[in-house]
């Protein structure tokens, strides 16, 4: 017998409706892809600010004597390093060379002392929630607390303007990558972190979902005079993509690993976690493989699944994502190919439907903000 | 939406409208707006005779890409030489300025296949 997977929504899901959204199945989720329009959304981020509802992101609670020992387990990155309030990236990787998932780990403020809070990828939260049970020898106490949490992410120049009166902590003051629990005027208690997927700086505000709406309309009319415009998830992709963030499912998924990702910087050898040895060895003979940032050269668009190919039309790399960039109106894309071809002016072929067209590697990110 | 009532429509979304023995097609408003922002339009048969339903080009939008489907048997006469300068007109003026093709119709009487403008606006539930 079938069985249909009911659709989740968030709670703002009749807001979004509401403005004129389109909405779409995203990772179990029905979520708003756009609004007035990707490019339109775009722009409003690198330049002024945008809000975007992502309360489809999934968050769990670590507590106890042996929560940073799980986590030290679990994760690539050193957590030994954070101290409360830091927010570090990190990913979970498997036995196999791949990733589990790529996530955000948070030490909060709480009277214990051993709070974490890991912000996991939608479409993973029961993979990533039934791994790091396994993993849990230490009596750490997990907690899923993603179905009762909201997350709203203001970014973009005019963010902290945009912010600023509804809080009276000095947001200014926050250094990025660090959260706090704060007062948000006329709404509640939310964290208030320095973090975004966008490369246009601002925050993310976590907002128990009995409060949402109510901050949702609080940001949205805050920030009317800096003409804030309401941002789906297309925007946050080509946002996302211009700074070449990975996306889990596209760039990294169980079969990639972080090294070949370019996520050595968030892989620590200081500490011992899942297939950290073997990790260890792949960099010490080095990666066969990488994810390079390319522009086509001729005319055409990448797409996630199409080939890198040699000269005999043999296929040597695979494009994970591409785009046409609404800041730079070009188009790029992020790619495996092999490592002889991965430094910054490299030529590359892509397989576009059929057509070869030429590329060449860049530098990340794509897209630099004028300073 | 808008969907002229002088223009024959196809249930993949191209409109077309008959000028004397030759024809111009586009694609839909409904298409534009599900496609999103229109950032390259390609197409390489210019000259060429394509079938009816056969594909003429593609339509490469931020998020995703969209074959073009002739909607009669006919010779591409001429690609609107705008849509490479300003693909995005295709989004602010699909039935004008964002026309796609300019075709020789092979066998007129396909014509009776196509849908009116209230079977198309049926057909797309708007």
């Amino acid at each position: 017998m079938e069985t249909q997977t009911e659709l989740k929504s968030t709670r703002l899901r009749h807001v979004h409706e509401a403005l004129g959204a389109k909405m779409v199945p995203f990772a179990g989720f029905l979520m708003p892809v756009q609004y007035s329009g990707v490019n339109d959304e775009h722009l409003a981020v690198r330049n002024g600010v945008g809000l975007f509802d992502v309360s489809h992101m999934g968050e769990f609670l670590v507590r106890g004597d042996g929560a940073l020992d799980l986590i030290q387990r679990v994760t690539s990155n050193d957590a030994s390093k954070l101290t409360v309030g830091k927010v570090q990236y990190s990913c979970l990787p498997n036995t196999t060379g791949g990733i589990v998932d790529d996530l955000l780990v948070y030490r909060m403020q709480h009277a214990d002392d051993h709070h974490y809070l890991l912000v996991v990828n939608a479409g993973n939260i029961r993979k990533d929630w039934d791994w790091i049970n396994d993993h849990n020898s230490f009596d750490a106490r997990l907690e899923d607390i993603s179905d009762r949490m909201g997350l709203l992410a203001v970014q973009g120049p005019k963010a902290t303007a945009t912010l600023q009166g509804l809080f009276t902590v000095d947001l200014a003051a926050m250094a990025y990558y660090t959260a706090q629990y704060a007062e948000m005027k006329g709404v509640g208690l939310v964290l208030i972190s320095a973090t975004g997927y966008t490369g246009a700086g601002g925050y993310e505000v976590y907002v128990p979902n009995d409060l949402l709406e109510k901050a949702w309309n609080a940001i949205m009319a805050a920030g009317a005079p800096h003409g804030i415009k309401p941002c789906g998830l297309a925007a946050r992709d080509t946002l996302r993509l211009e700074m070449g963030f990975c996306l889990y499912g596209n760039d990294i998924d169980d079969s990639t690993s972080p090294l070949e990702a370019g996520l050595g910087w968030i892989t620590k050898f200081t500490k011992e976690f899942t297939n950290s040895a073997a990790l260890k060895a792949q960099k010490e003979a080095g990666v066969k493989r990488k994810l390079v940032g390319f522009e086509l050269l001729d005319r055409g668009i990448p797409r996630h699944g199409h080939s890198v190919v040699d000269a005999s039309g043999a296929v040597i790399g695979t494009v994970t994502s591409g785009t046409h960039s609404p800041s730079l109106q070009k188009p790029i894309g992020l790619a495996y190919v092999p490592a002889a071809l991965a430094a910054p002016g490299s030529e590359l072929l892509i397989d576009v439907r059929g057509k070869v067209l030429r590329a060449r590697v860049v530098g990340l990110p794509f897209y630099k903000a004028p300073a | 939406m808008n969907f002229p009532a002088d223009l024959k429509y196809t249930k993949d979304h191209e409109w077309i409208r008959l000028e004397g023995g030759e024809a111009v097609v586009g694609i839909t408003e409904f298409a534009q707006s599900e496609l999103g922002d229109i950032v390259f339009v390609d197409i390489g048969t210019e000259g060429q005779e394509v079938d009816q339903h056969a594909v003429f080009g593609t339509v490469e939008a931020v998020k995703t890409v969209s074959d073009l489907f002739m909607p009669l048997k006919g010779t591409v006469l001429a690609v609107n030489p705008a849509l490479a300068d300003d693909p995005a007109s295709v989004n602010k003026d699909p039935y004008g300025a964002g026309w796609m093709v300019r075709i020789k119709p092979a066998d007129p009487s396909q014509v009776a296949g196509l849908m009116s403008a209230d079977e198309y606006r049926a057909h797309v539930g708007h």
